[in-house]
């Protein structure tokens, strides 16, 4: 799986983008996007997952359940 | 960083800071090349005996001296989009032309448009002395962004002035920057010393990769703002600490916020008034968490009084806010409009302009020593003190029609003389000719502690009004100065009251306004 920002709850702040240690966030219209296929939801770089941590808003970024669970490598 | 952090009975400033701390501590007066002369202008109060160093970059600030504001304006771009702690005041979702305090902006800018609105604006406005970096997020969450823009205005516009207003939390993992970018003014938002009392402040702050929260997100923050404030001072960086006071939270501590901070070195306190609004949308505004009454606030400010400067007449200023305090005119500089402007940056015109304050400030200061010479025969006043609102449009004058006034400034006057303590916003009650009466209630509610309103004119309706509220509405000192008249009719009200004609009454409390503020057009 990977998290995802709901759009609408996003107030573009970008506090989010510098933390991403995959660097999968980037602005789409003023708003912030994960690029699913980047996102290893901060598994083995930090203890939380840093868009959420970061975030402004309550329950913004949230997993994406209909990604696959992200593995990491053996 | 523990062990960088020092409590506050340890704290030992530094013999020569420290004196030079304590003079800006002790100066009064106004004018801007020195002469004898008491002043009343709120926070700086003025320069004759203050460090040159130190007054020459405080007083073509706008934020630092009251006095200043009328003459220079500042501008805050809105570079600084992201924060790294969550404060109970503060909704960063809520966003309106029409409002006025910290933490709002209508657009995000990159450093390049920054730089470019600087430019257009400062050559537009002559005033323009100032840049600050404010938000709407916190600068130093946003160090790339800050930093570009300081880098982009200083090789353009070296001529102006540089600061920036931060919570502190990342302040000294970036204070050589700061230093090597010669900014002068820091400010630090200090709402707590104590984590019990921080707790409820601030739900979580994010620090090293990590959300913290409760009482170990407030020790954080409170160990790195006094460090903060430690290394600016030890850099002669001037700091002002801002605080929002907020009754039955932090009212009472924040006079212990106002010992720790002078004590490190912050040159300049300022309590501001808790916004708290329910259409906000912050925690403290939905949960009913009132600010403080205009006499509350003065009370504070009073107590923390002797203990250091303090700052009146700070406008809790938007975070994208152009020109002078009070009067913002952000609409005017839209990226879109800077975009069709052709900029060419004026320098002449404005090393012209500040050489004509800086002449009628010193016509200023022979208007002080004649209120000097009034104050001897003051004796008699003892125990009578009294608060007068202004109308006033600057060049410390009772210049403003009641009607037109969007705020009022306050003078307290007692046997010591006369001295600016704060203003009130009001709406703006005179619309199109005809005043409103709804408007008018909101005016006497803001200064209902005052027994006086001066005014440049007043209409008859008005003037029933507040004479019924108690309030006595006075227009023959238009056009003077504002201390000198404030003190006139101090004389001339002990005389009455030693006569026997009035009794001396004190006046009730006032209300700080808290919806949107529409500035003038």
């Amino acid at each position: 799986m990977s998290y995802k920002i709901i759009a609408s709850q996003c107030t573009g702040c970008s506090a989010c983008e510098p933390e991403c240690p995959n660097v999968a966030i980037r602005e789409k219209n003023g708003v912030f996007l994960i690029d699913p296929k980047k996102c290893t939801e901060c598994i083995g770089h930090f203890d939380e997952p840093q868009c959420v941590a970061v975030c402004p808003v309550d329950a913004t970024c949230v997993i994406d359940a209909s990604q696959p669970r992200y593995q990491a490598a053996a | 960083m523990q062990e960088a952090y020092v409590d506050v009975g340890e704290i030992k400033p530094a013999g020569q800071l420290n004196e030079l701390l304590e003079k800006i501590a002790e100066h009064k007066g106004c004018g801007t090349s020195g002469g004898s002369g008491k002043s009343s202008c709120g926070s700086s109060d003025g320069p004759e005996d203050m460090d040159p160093e130190v007054w020459e970059k405080v007083k073509n600030h706008p934020c630092y001296s009251e006095e200043a504001h009328h003459h220079y304006a500042r501008m805050h771009v809105a570079v600084a989009p992201a924060c790294n702690i969550q404060c109970n005041y503060c909704n960063r979702k809520y966003d309106c032309a029409n409002e006025s305090r910290p933490g709002v902006v209508s657009e995000k800018l990159t450093p390049e448009q920054a730089s470019k609105k600087v430019l257009a604006v400062a050559s537009t406005i002559p005033q323009m002395t100032v840049l600050g970096i404010a938000g709407p997020g916190d600068p130093l969450a946003n160090p790339e962004k800050t930093f570009k823009t300081f880098e982009l205005i200083s090789k353009t516009a070296p001529d102006i002035k540089l600061c920036l207003s931060t919570n502190g939390l990342m302040l000294p993992e970036h204070i050589d920057t700061i230093a090597r970018f010669n900014v002068d003014h820091v400010t630090i938002t200090v709402n707590m010393v104590d984590p019990e009392v921080g707790q409820h402040i601030y739900p979580w702050i994010y620090y090293k990769n990590k959300r913290w929260t409760g009482i170990d997100a407030a020790r954080i923050l409170t160990e790195r703002q006094m460090l903060g404030l430690e290394m600016l001072t030890e850099r002669k960086i001037l700091c002002k600490v801002n605080s929002v006071m907020i009754p039955g939270i932090n009212d009472k501590h924040l006079v212990e916020v106002n010992r720790a901070v002078k004590s490190r070195g912050a040159f300049l306190h300022n309590i501001m008034p808790l916004i708290s609004a329910p259409e906000h949308g912050t925690v403290f505004g939905l949960n009913g968490q009132r600010g403080p009454t205009a006499q509350e606030l003065k009370a504070l400010q009073d107590s923390c009084e002797g203990e250091m400067n303090m700052m009146r007449h700070c406008r809790q200023c938007r975070a994208d806010a152009v020109g002078l305090l009070g009067e913002d005119r952000s609409a005017e500089f839209s990226t879109e409009k800077i975009d069709a402007m052709k900029v060419v940056y004026d320098a002449e015109t404005r090393k012209a302009y500040q050489e004509t304050v800086e002449l009628e400030r010193q016509a200023t200061v022979a208007a002080k020593r004649a209120e000097q010479e009034q104050l001897a025969q003051l004796a008699d006043a003892e125990g009578i003190s009294m608060l007068i609102a202004v109308a006033t449009k600057g060049h410390g004058r009772v210049n403003e029609h009641f009607g037109h006034a969007t705020e009022f400034q306050i003078y307290e006057v007692d046997a010591k003389g006369a001295k600016f303590v704060g203003h009130r916003r009001v709406d703006l009650y005179c619309q199109g000719g005809y005043g409103e009466e709804d408007s008018l209630q909101t005016v006497i509610r803001a200064i209902n502690d005052c027994h006086a309103v001066f005014v440049a004119k007043i209409g008859g309706c008005p003037k029933d009004d507040l004479k019924q509220a108690g309030i006595d509405p006075v227009d023959k000192y238009a056009n003077a100065f504002i201390e000198q008249s404030a003190i006139s009719y101090f004389m001339d009200y002990v005389g009455r009251v030693k006569a026997g004609e009035i009794v001396h009454q004190v006046r009730g409390d006032a209300s700080i306004r808290q919806g949107a503020y529409v500035a003038a057009a």
